[in-house]
């Protein structure tokens, strides 16, 4: 029972089929072969999976493929510009905000989306707007900083 | 050598990949018709296998083969295989991929599919009909070791130093050692402490589930990708279970997202092997989250009873550890260590020790980032600062009073070779996150000491230079904490090239030589040994090279910044480019390999100040301030240093105060998911200062010592030493969550 969906992803139209019970993040992954979001727990706690939907952070996992009918979706593949990376992408290349990386680029999205409400965000306010990305190897102290460095 | 590039804060080189989504990891793989497979586990904590009938599920459209043990090869003796601190049982590591006759803990893997699509294979796992016949369960060690406990292993005979006991028992090992005499001790003491800590089952909390795709040919070649700690440790595993040759199966280096100890042990790939045989097709099987934390590697629940004896001026006579740890399913646990490390730091006379590694119906443990320090540094570092209160002793004091020196034995093992623990405590002793005063109700401040050895085991790297004066530079070690990056500074300065001039890889396991697990604080100080060696080795080939080709005696050159120059005639020079271009005609392609396998370990000591605020009418405990002090011997990167401190530091936190299993009355782990099983969040810590000390290591060429680990001991000790100076009360079993603490100052109130 699939159908199609048509999105934008990254300012480009894309089709893909879904089943109902797909979620966005498998016809990112799965369908579209955009591997940059990940699955670190399925549920909706850990962030791994965090896109932009309508320009707000979603946890990809828990929005269903057919919901995004009409949409439009940005992924951490479409912050970097003509092979420039993004501020926040070099701020975290350059504080060693990145180690296994894995969680990584919904870090990345949820300082993108914070930058577009905030654009000099604190301390805590950087924390509260990751409090929902897990990380588990870097203690977060540098991604803080690396993302205030921006601000 | 001059000092260019080791010291300095290079950003790692497998950065940009990370953090634009370039970076694969095994669960990103998409290979043409490939499957996808999925688990079925075990509803029982304990039961016997009668029957797997799997018609139905391989009736269903798009299924393609189910597996099950029945599949592998069997296998009757016990295979030890000792990899980063932790031996791997091959058994038992079988019947964890999948069970043999018998489940033991509840989620244990029984049988695997592989469809067109995960959805078909999760829908065909409910049609796998499985006939159980549930056996008594046992769920706590000390339950678990009285005489009238069900069995786990109804053939298993306690081993103990004399030789095994006459009964079976759930106690798989009985470890004893000692020095002097206890009792003596313990009468010269003046002050005698005793209690007991216990902490609970845990999980390494890796961010990246368990992936791994299999593509086996029909020549029965296998070509495995997989997230784990190490590809070649992965092959022998895979070699030795599946009775094919090494040369048989290539495992090719994907980007792992965190290990932590957890990924040592093959658990997705054996399904994934069995069913690409079957199938003729490459398969990928990735864990959900709540299989991970069900059915992975946790870390041991333990009991330590601890009782320290000192004099009156804070010397300690004597220390009897009894310790007790739920090694889950199978055996082995790391009990030793946890004695070992707890004890280290200390000069004491008289030591007795007695631990007990205890199976249960429990998922079978597994390393835990330095295996059983934490616990046991929980229980020694509390008793110190319990000691310290009783003696009216600054806890700086009494540590650095008894502190061990070079030569001192530990408490099992060779007497220490260099050590940094003195200028730690120095540094420690002369820093503000010590000296500086914390005002205030309801806040305290804790100090807690971390010994690690760190392993060693073999490392290797092969070096290539090529036609236009560029090298290529593969090493065997999987890339956790940036350690291509690591080496390429090393590289770049031995060879006195810029870091651009060197492309740094993983290899695969067919192109570079064996390469234990990224594991064990072992890759930048064992994987430097062996850069070094191959760069050497580079270096006096091309010397010869260019000493034929300027027809000058090869003492006569001299070599700086890429160039061989004679140093009577300055014009007849050489550089690499030019060796490059000569060896395609003369000589042949420039190579050198590069291993290290001899080396004495490099102890590491590490002390963390942690200061705390708890809320008296809601128990939580908030980190004020947190200042992980380490010694490095050389840093080579200062920031992944740093980042090593920072990430252990809050993993330490989230063991201390918020994480911890929680399993029914019929081993069912009730907390599955990332919301009910805590870990820190960024509003849960704050910046962790990381101080790094630098006391070159005895042995290697750099006196690097391997940090990895031992960031994560402290933060236990350290947070209930600060909670109970800033509420008086003394928490003894973790995590140290708000209720834990709320309960333990209305029981302070009331008694």
């Amino acid at each position: 029972m699939k159908q199609v969906v048509t999105l934008t992803v990254n300012g480009e139209r894309q089709h893909a089929l879904a089943e109902p019970r797909h979620t966005l993040l498998e016809l990112l992954r799965d369908r579209l072969g955009l591997t940059g979001t990940k699955e670190g727990c399925g549920d909706g706690n850990c962030g791994a999976c965090t896109v932009l939907l309508d320009g707000r952070p979603v946890n990809s996992c828990l929005v269903l493929a057919v919901e995004a009918q009409g949409r439009e979706v940005v992924t951490v593949e479409g912050l970097a510009r003509d092979g420039v990376l993004h501020p926040i992408q070099q701020a975290f290349i350059d504080h060693g905000a990145v180690q296994c990386g894995f969680c990584t680029p919904g870090l990345v999205m949820a300082a993108y989306a914070l930058f577009r409400q905030d654009p000099h965000p604190g301390e805590q306010e950087v924390r509260a707007a990751i409090a929902g990305k897990l990380c588990r190897c870097t203690g977060y102290d540098k991604v803080v900083r690396a993302i205030m460095s921006v601000g | 050598m001059s000092t260019e590039f080791i010291g300095q804060r290079l950003t790692r080189v497998d950065a940009p990949d990370r953090v634009t989504g370039r970076a694969v990891y095994a669960a990103d793989l998409h290979l043409p018709g490939m499957l996808h497979g999925r688990v079925l586990r075990s509803p029982h904590a304990h039961a016997r296998i009668r029957r797997i009938d799997a018609s139905k599920a391989l009736a269903l459209e798009g299924v393609k083969a189910v597996v099950t043990s029945a599949d592998l090869p069997s296998m009757s003796d016990e295979q030890v295989l000792v990899r980063g601190e932790v031996e791997l049982n091959l058994n038992h590591i079988r019947q964890v991929a999948l069970a043999q006759e018998k489940v033991f803990f509840h989620g244990q893997a029984v049988a695997a599919v592989a469809a067109t699509d995960p959805h078909t294979a999760e829908d065909a796992l409910e049609l796998i009909e499985v006939d159980y016949e549930p056996l008594p369960a046992v769920l706590d060690a000390e339950e678990a070791m009285r005489e009238d406990a069900p069995l786990v292993h109804p053939d298993q005979y306690t081993r103990t130093r004399e030789g095994n006991l006459d009964r079976p028992s759930n106690i798989a090992t009985i470890h004893t050692f000692g020095r002097g005499e206890v009792e003596e001790g313990f009468r010269e003491a003046e002050v005698v402490l005793e209690d007991t800590f216990r902490t609970r089952m845990v999980h390494q909390g890796y961010m990246e589930p368990p992936a791994a795709v299999a593509q086996v040919e029909p020549d029965g070649h296998i070509t495995v990708w997989a997230s784990t700690q190490g590809n070649f440790s992965l092959r022998a595993q895979l070699s030795s279970v599946l009775e094919v040759p090494s040369s048989q199966i290539k495992v090719v280096p994907v980007e792992v997202g965190g290990g932590f100890g957890g990924k040592l042990n093959s658990l997705l790939e054996l399904p994934a092997v069995l069913l690409s045989r079957k199938t003729g097709r490459p398969v990928k099987l990735v864990m959900s989250r709540e299989e991970v934390l069900r059915a992975t590697y946790p870390a041991p629940a333990t009991v330590i009873s601890v009782k320290v004896g000192a004099t009156g001026e804070g010397r300690l006579t004597a220390v009897y550890m009894k310790a007790i740890f739920d090694a889950g399913a199978f055996p082995i646990a790391p009990v030793v260590a946890a004695y070992l490390t707890s004890l280290a730091a200390y000069k004491v006379p008289h030591l007795k020790f007695e631990g007990y590694e205890v199976v249960t119906n429990r998922p079978k443990i597994g390393a835990l980032r330095a295996p059983g320090a934490p616990q046991g540094s929980f229980a020694v570092e509390s008793q110190i600062d319990l000691l310290a209160e009783k003696l009216s002793l600054d806890p700086l004091e009494l540590r650095r009073r008894n502190a061990a020196q070079e030569g001192d034995p530990p408490p099992v093992g060779r007497p220490l070779n260099r050590i940094g623990l003195q200028p730690l405590l120095d540094r420690v002793a002369g820093h503000p996150a010590w000296t500086a005063p914390l005002d205030g109700p309801h806040r305290g401040r804790g100090l807690s000491l971390a010994y690690w050895p760190g392993a060693v085991m073999v490392s290797s790297c092969h070096l290539t230079l090529h036609d236009d004066g560029s090298f290529s530079l593969i090493l065997g070690s999987v890339d956790l904490t940036g350690t291509r990056t690591a080496m390429l500074q090393i590289a770049a300065q031995e060879l006195g090239v810029e870091p651009s001039q060197i492309s740094v890889s993983v290899g695969d396991t067919d192109s570079v030589g064996h390469t234990e697990v990224s594991g064990g604080s072992r890759i930048t100080y064992t994987m430097s040994a062996a850069v070094h060696q191959a760069c050497v080795g580079m270096l006096e080939q091309l010397r010869d090279r260019a000493a034929t080709g300027l027809e000058v005696d090869s003492g006569e050159l001299e070599y700086s910044g890429g160039t061989f120059r004679s140093r009577t005639s300055p014009d007849k020079q050489l550089t690499l480019a030019d060796l490059g271009r000569q060896s395609l005609r003369r000589g042949g392609p420039v190579t050198a390999t590069g291993t290290a396998t001899r080396l004495q370990s490099a102890p590491v000591f590490a002390a963390h100040v942690a200061d705390v605020e708890v809320d008296p009418e809601t128990g939580q405990v908030k980190v004020l301030k947190y200042t992980a002090f380490q010694d490095a011997g050389r840093a080579v990167n200062p920031m992944q240093v740093e980042g090593q401190l920072q990430g252990g530091a809050v993993q330490g936190v989230g063991w201390a105060l918020m994480e911890g299993y929680h399993f029914s009355d019929s081993g069912v782990l009730q907390n599955a998911t990332m919301l009910d099983y805590k870990t820190p969040t960024a509003t849960d810590v704050p910046f962790i200062d990381a101080v790094i000390v630098e006391v070159p290591a005895s042995d290697g060429p750099y006196g690097i010592r391997g940090v990895g680990e031992a960031p994560i001991i402290p933060p236990l000790a350290a947070l209930a030493n600060a909670i109970h100076r800033a509420t008086g009360v003394r928490l003894r079993e973790l995590p140290m969550n708000p209720e834990a603490v709320f309960m333990a100052m209305q029981n302070r109130d009331k008694g």
